[in-house]
């Protein structure tokens, strides 16, 4: 009969140029916690994505002994509580709660705003420019004094913030606006130095010029203009 | 009188049950706090200095830290004062707590509530779309006195502060019975289960006033 796989079995539904679901491969890797990575067109869901998570029909999803967690927040926690090695949120409770507030906040605010400035133009496009700035300053007073937003080393908002360094910061060629220049972010671009001087991350983000052309190819699709 | 370290303050809205919850945590704990009425429409100097991110209520001070953001505070809450857990310690209990109650705020609320006020396709079919929502949660409860188990937990706190104190009274005013006891029996018991809950009873708006200002906040949403 043949061996039943280890009880340790973990999978990730993912998608390659997801900002959600690099999150959780970062963290997987920083834990040394070895899992099967299942690439899902979410243009055309599979029946097992649809399964495992019924409610948002979204990635990421974790599957860790057959039980599966969506949500990308909710997913990092789980792995910082289930594999203790290299810990990701401080023990600190109030350091604890402000990561999970400031995680929160890229998604919820930085995230959900910068989007808008695709396919905007003129004055419309200023306006949502000027509100995704005055969100990342607060991460750039956060990171005053600091070599992550973690402190002394990468840790949960990190991770989480990745989605600005390596995706909005990204889009800002194709989108032909620089929402992050470095005269008025000048923390912000030290940061994202000092992390694309981690291996992990190095590792982990799509690889650039693939991510370029996947972005500008999405954006033609929704017949978007890029520059 | 020289301010204690240990003094909890929290500021809120009476109508808020992102305010709500946190009183019913800590009412929970037997932590004494200073709770301070905010005025969300004309904000205090001290509501803007205090969360300048998001110049939003519930706020949650304690020994000098200032938090926001309700699930957060909650989750802070559980970790300084031990007794009376309201989070799983299992690790994947705990996830599918924050999961759910997530679900809760982020698609339940605006689905069940702001999206039925503006029916812009149609009331019933808004209640349809809601209803489906509630499924998710009538199975969860399925078999369960309260979504935390025996007792309440994270789940029943951020659930039943939105669900039968704050959207069934918006739903009263609209005239609308989203979650009849036919179709959604398990959820009906859990909120006569809540009901029953002392610390639950002392920290829902009162009825009729919070009718009154359903009424108003779905004026606003209509004519937004």
């Amino acid at each position: 009969m043949a061996e039943r796989s280890n009880s340790e079995e973990v999978k990730l539904l993912g998608m390659w140029a997801s900002p959600f679901s690099r999150r959780i491969e970062i963290a997987l890797t920083l834990k040394g916690v070895s899992y099967e990575f299942l690439e899902q067109d979410i243009t055309n869901k599979s029946s097992l994505l649809l399964q495992l998570n019924p409610v948002n029909k979204m990635i990421p999803v974790l599957v860790h002994n057959g039980k599966p967690i969506s949500e990308s927040l909710v997913i990092l926690e789980y792995i910082d509580e289930t594999w203790r090695d290299n810990p990701i949120l401080p023990q600190d409770p109030y350091e604890r709660t402000m990561a999970r507030f400031w995680s929160k906040f890229v998604d919820e605010q930085i995230y959900v705003t910068a989007m808008k400035v695709v396919g905007k133009t003129g004055k419309e496009r200023d306006a949502v420019v000027e509100a995704t700035r005055d969100l990342l300053m607060f991460l750039e007073k956060e990171l005053v004094g600091k070599d992550f937003l973690g402190g002394k080393s990468l840790g949960f908002v990190d991770i989480v913030a990745t989605l600005v360094a390596f995706w909005l910061m990204r889009t800002e060629e194709i989108v032909g606006v620089k929402v992050v220049p470095v005269e008025k972010f000048p923390e912000i671009h030290r940061w994202v130095k000092n992390l694309l001087g981690n291996d992990v991350i190095k590792k982990c983000i799509p690889p650039e010029d693939e991510h370029l052309k996947y972005i500008r190819a999405r954006m033609e699709k929704l017949n978007i203009k890029s520059a | 009188m020289a301010e204690k370290e240990e003094d909890v303050k929290l500021l809120g809205f009476w109508a808020s049950p992102f305010t709500r919850r946190v009183e019913m945590a800590l009412k929970l704990k037997g932590v004494p706090y200073e709770y301070l009425e905010q005025d969300i429409v004309n904000k205090s100097p001290l509501l803007l200095q205090i969360n300048p991110v998001y110049k939003k209520v519930p706020v949650l001070v304690h020994k000098g830290n200032i938090l926001s953001e309700s699930h957060v505070i909650l989750e802070y809450i559980d970790q300084i004062w031990k007794n009376n857990p309201i989070l799983p310690q299992d690790p994947y209990e705990k996830a599918m707590a924050l999961f759910w109650a997530k679900f809760v705020d982020e698609q339940v609320g605006p689905v069940a509530f702001m999206s039925v006020a503006k029916a812009e396709k149609g009331v019933e079919v808004a209640i349809k779309e809601a209803q489906e929502l509630f499924m998710f949660l009538e199975k969860e409860v399925t078999g369960k006195d309260f979504f935390g188990g025996k007792t309440i937990g994270f789940l029943d706190l951020v659930a039943g502060s939105m669900i039968p104190f704050c959207l069934a009274r918006g739903w009263e005013g609209m005239g609308i019975d989203m979650i009849p006891e036919e179709k959604f029996p398990e959820l009906n018991r859990w909120i006569k289960n809540l009901k029953e809950i002392e610390i639950v009873r002392e920290c829902i708006p009162p009825r009729e006033e919070q009718i009154e200002h359903m009424k108003k906040v779905v004026e606003r949403i209509k004519s937004a």
